[in-house]
């Protein structure tokens, strides 16, 4: 089981942190297949926030196919993340840290990395549309 | 469940106390299997909409229906709409026990379990008259009473205006937990947007009698945008881009609009709203006169 | 919404409940020591011209059952009142004034059924207290009631001289315009139109203390323009003349003051009627100008000169007495007999019935009206 919490200030809309803590716990290994995501009533009900969120929430993650909802019973999580992604995770980590600490060398601020990562990403994007 | 039927429709909706019109040319329809927000600062015409859709006024001009139904026409309608005052009111004199029996007593759907849960959940003592409870607790027991009432729809006027912040808390929790279970249509209004904005995901917005905009929420966000750029004049825009507020400082112009199209325009950076500002921008003195088109935003 | 009703009711039925029963015990316990003196007086083995047996009676009645007799009535007029004013007043008014009308009207019961439920169930707990109350009150006073319509009276009554029995104090008869109220089912109509009054006023009002006091206002003068407008007119009123003697009424001088004292007596001994108006006529049917009727019987304003005692040679009554017989004066007495209490105790509580049941379908038809939010 998982519990969600919500910040309400991070301007990231609710249902994509829901999706993030269930990616997350995943690849912590917090959530494995066969687990049972908390009901809808349940999250809305703790949260207090509109049960549809966690309905697209929900939905979203059986489209990524992370989990599949069972009618009258559930949502359950489908896909372990193996261990072999979570030693990649580790590693990506650490060669992550260290760019960072060369990219602090070289007299970028936080907000310059954040800005030469997005302008990567969205030049990687492209390439894989084309 | 249908979802055909809209949960309220009003069609040039009005109500005139002598000179002074307190809703005016109101048409909208909020859907069912929502949680629609009603916002819009005090005296804007929440209050006289709402009494309007559970029939405790009769309109001036126009027509309203709720589920599909004329407002309080029988019996059959008032079992299929919960209501909860403003200010949440209950009996002083009876106990909470007493509110259920008038529950039970008066509503053929009732769940004598939900509400007997409810209770226990909340911590309630039955025997407790509801004068002596707190305001958290007299708003649960109203909510209480309209959910066991297994409604179809339920409206609530301001309930949590004068509740604190944990009260406020435990009263939402409990409305989605119910909405979710019972899938409950809400009209829920307030003043303030932050009390909405964790639970609803339709949105209407009433200024001085009139509203403004509506639409689900999702839609709202994705189609306003906070444009900022070098200066220059509202009227520049491109047509497909509706101006709702603008200012200007030095050599900078900020604007808000409403787009259904992207803005790919390079000179200026755009940035998503928040639901709050896109609220407060409607609310504003130069956000349009009410000879202005009123702006609706489809799927 | 029967069960809402009476739950929202029990505060003020409990009250009642309590009040009736000091009202029972009290009563109860008085009418065994009026029963023991009625026996007595041998009432009760009388059967015709028992009135010096009446009157021997109600002499005998104690202060503290003539404070009853009195405060029964009291009790009487004021019970309907009390109902309007805390039952009627505050049924629809103080849940509009309080709010709670937002949950009432929204329940899965109609307004038009919410009205009506309690409209006439505390509506019904009103009639039946007044009802009960009449019950007792009239038990009680029956002894009483029965000396009074035998033609006996108390110490402060002047007895069989044309003079019409007044509220004096103590030994009244039914029909008497105050008494009416407090006897037979008037009580009840009274009961009926002040909660239909209080209900309505608070329906208007929709605020409960104006409509308590607007209710007091609006039963207050219906309870004085009633027996004095329109009851003597319910039925119509008989009527008796009959000449008035000169023979065995006093005629005399007081020499001192040389004023004359002329009575004359009429004949008029109706016990138990309400004497709507007494008037000395001349044979042609006028009222002589310089005649008034007093409690005391005819009084004249101008003496007969016959009757005017000459300064020096005192005063010769058989002049007079031929002066006033010539005059051939009779006594003319509008009046409604003993006999019509109970038609007109049918007729104005039915008229009460009537006024209810139209306030009844105001209060509904307002309720319905949504005008409040």
């Amino acid at each position: 089981m998982i519990d969600f919490h919500l910040n309400s200030r991070s301007g990231v809309a609710p249902y994509l942190q829901l999706i993030r803590q269930v990616r997350q716990a995943l690849q912590l290994g917090l959530l494995r297949e066969g687990d049972q995501l908390p009901t809808v009533k349940d999250v809305a009900g703790s949260l207090a926030i509109n049960p549809n969120t966690v309905l697209k929430a929900y939905r979203s993650l059986e489209y990524e196919g992370l989990a599949a909802a069972k009618p009258g019973v559930g949502t359950f999580v489908t896909k372990t993340v193996s261990d072999q992604s979570v030693v990649a995770h580790q590693r990506l980590s650490m060669e992550l840290s260290a760019w960072i600490g060369r990219a602090q060398q070289a007299g970028l601020d936080f907000e310059d990395m954040e800005a030469l990562f997005q302008r990567a990403a969205r030049a990687a994007a492209q390439e894989e549309a084309v | 469940m249908s979802s055909t039927t809209a949960a309220i429709e009003a069609h040039g909706l009005g109500k005139r106390y002598g000179h002074r019109w307190a809703l005016a040319d109101c048409t909208l329809t909020i859907p069912a299997g929502h949680v629609a927000g009603l916002v819009g600062p005090n005296g804007a015409g929440k209050t006289t909409l709402i009494s309007l859709a559970t029939g405790m006024l009769a309109p001036t001009t126009g027509t309203i229906e709720v589920l599909g139904g004329l407002p309080a026409s029988g019996p059959g309608q008032l079992a299929r709409v919960g209501y909860v005052a403003q200010d949440t009111p209950t009996y002083a004199g009876l106990s909470v026990a007493d509110h259920l029996r008038l529950g039970a007593h008066l509503n053929p759907r009732w769940d004598a379990g939900l509400a007997r849960r409810r209770i226990e959940q909340l911590s309630l003592d039955p025997k407790q008259k509801a004068g002596r409870l707190s305001g958290g607790q007299r708003a649960q027991l109203a909510l209480t009473l309209a959910l066991a009432k297994r409604p179809e729809l339920l409206i609530l006027d301001e309930p949590i205006a004068s509740l604190d912040p944990v009260a406020r808390r435990e009263f939402l929790q409990v409305l989605m937990h119910v909405t979710a279970e019972q899938e409950l249509s809400v009209v829920m209004s307030s003043h303030l947007v932050a009390d909405l904005e964790r639970v609803a995901d339709y949105l209407v917005v009433l200024v001085a009698s009139r509203v403004r905009i509506d639409g689900e929420v999702d839609d709202l966000l994705a189609t306003h945008h906070l444009l900022t750029g070098p200066r220059r004049a509202a009227a520049t825009l491109p047509a497909s881009q509706q101006v709702i507020t603008d200012s200007h400082a030095g050599r900078q112009s900020t604007f808000l609009v409403r787009s259904s199209e992207p803005i790919i325009d390079p000179a200026w950076t755009a940035e998503e709203v928040s639901l709050e500002d896109l609220v407060l921008a409607y609310m504003g003195p130069s956000s349009g006169s009410p000879q202005e088109q009123r702006l609706e935003v489809h799927q | 919404m029967i069960w809402l009703t009476w739950r929202q009711f029990r505060p003020q039925a409990i009250a009642a409940a309590g009040g009736m029963a000091v009202v029972v015990i009290v009563l109860a316990v008085s009418r065994l020591g009026l029963a023991s003196a009625y026996t007595a007086a041998g009432l009760s083995a009388c059967h015709a011209h028992c009135a010096t047996a009446a009157s021997i009676f109600l002499d005998r009645v104690g202060n503290f059952d003539k404070f009853l007799d009195f405060g029964t009535v009291l009790l009487l007029l004021l019970a309907p009142a009390l109902m309007g004013l805390f039952w009627g007043a505050p049924l629809i008014a103080r849940e509009v004034a309080e709010g709670t009308h937002r949950i009432a009207w929204n329940q899965s019961v109609t307004r038009t059924r919410w009205t009506i439920v309690k409209l006439g169930l505390v509506g019904l707990a009103a009639i039946s207290t007044a009802g009960l109350l009449s019950l007792m009150v009239t038990w009680w006073a029956s002894p009483i009631d029965a000396a009074s319509l035998a033609g006996g009276s108390a110490q402060a009554g002047t007895g069989g001289n044309g003079v019409h029995i007044t509220f004096n104090g103590f030994g009244e008869a039914r029909l008497d315009p105050v008494i009416f109220d407090a006897r037979g089912v008037a009580p009840l109509g009274y009961a009926a139109l002040a909660f239909a009054l209080g209900v309505t006023v608070g329906v208007l009002l929709r605020r409960t203390l104006p409509a308590m006091a607007l209710t007091l206002v609006a039963f207050v003068a219906i309870q004085v323009l009633m027996p004095n407008f329109v009851r003597p007119h319910l039925l119509p009123p008989a009527h008796f003349t009959a000449p008035l003697s000169t023979q065995h009424g006093q005629v005399g001088t007081n020499v001192g003051t040389g004023i004359t004292d002329i009575q004359l007596t009429g004949s008029f001994a109706k016990p138990g009627a309400w004497v709507l108006s007494d008037t000395v006529i001349t044979p042609s049917g006028a009222q002589p100008s310089d005649i008034i009727m007093t409690p005391a019987g005819p009084e004249f304003t101008v003496l007969p000169r016959a009757c005017t005692p000459t300064p020096g040679s005192g005063f010769n009554p058989v002049p007079c007495r031929e002066t006033l017989a010539a005059m051939h004066l009779r006594q003319a007495v509008t009046y409604q007999p003993a006999s019509r209490f109970w038609p007109l105790q049918w007729i104005e509580t039915g008229i009460y019935l009537l006024l209810t049941a139209g306030l009844g379908w105001v209060c509904v038809w307002q309720v319905r009206r949504r005008r409040t939010p």
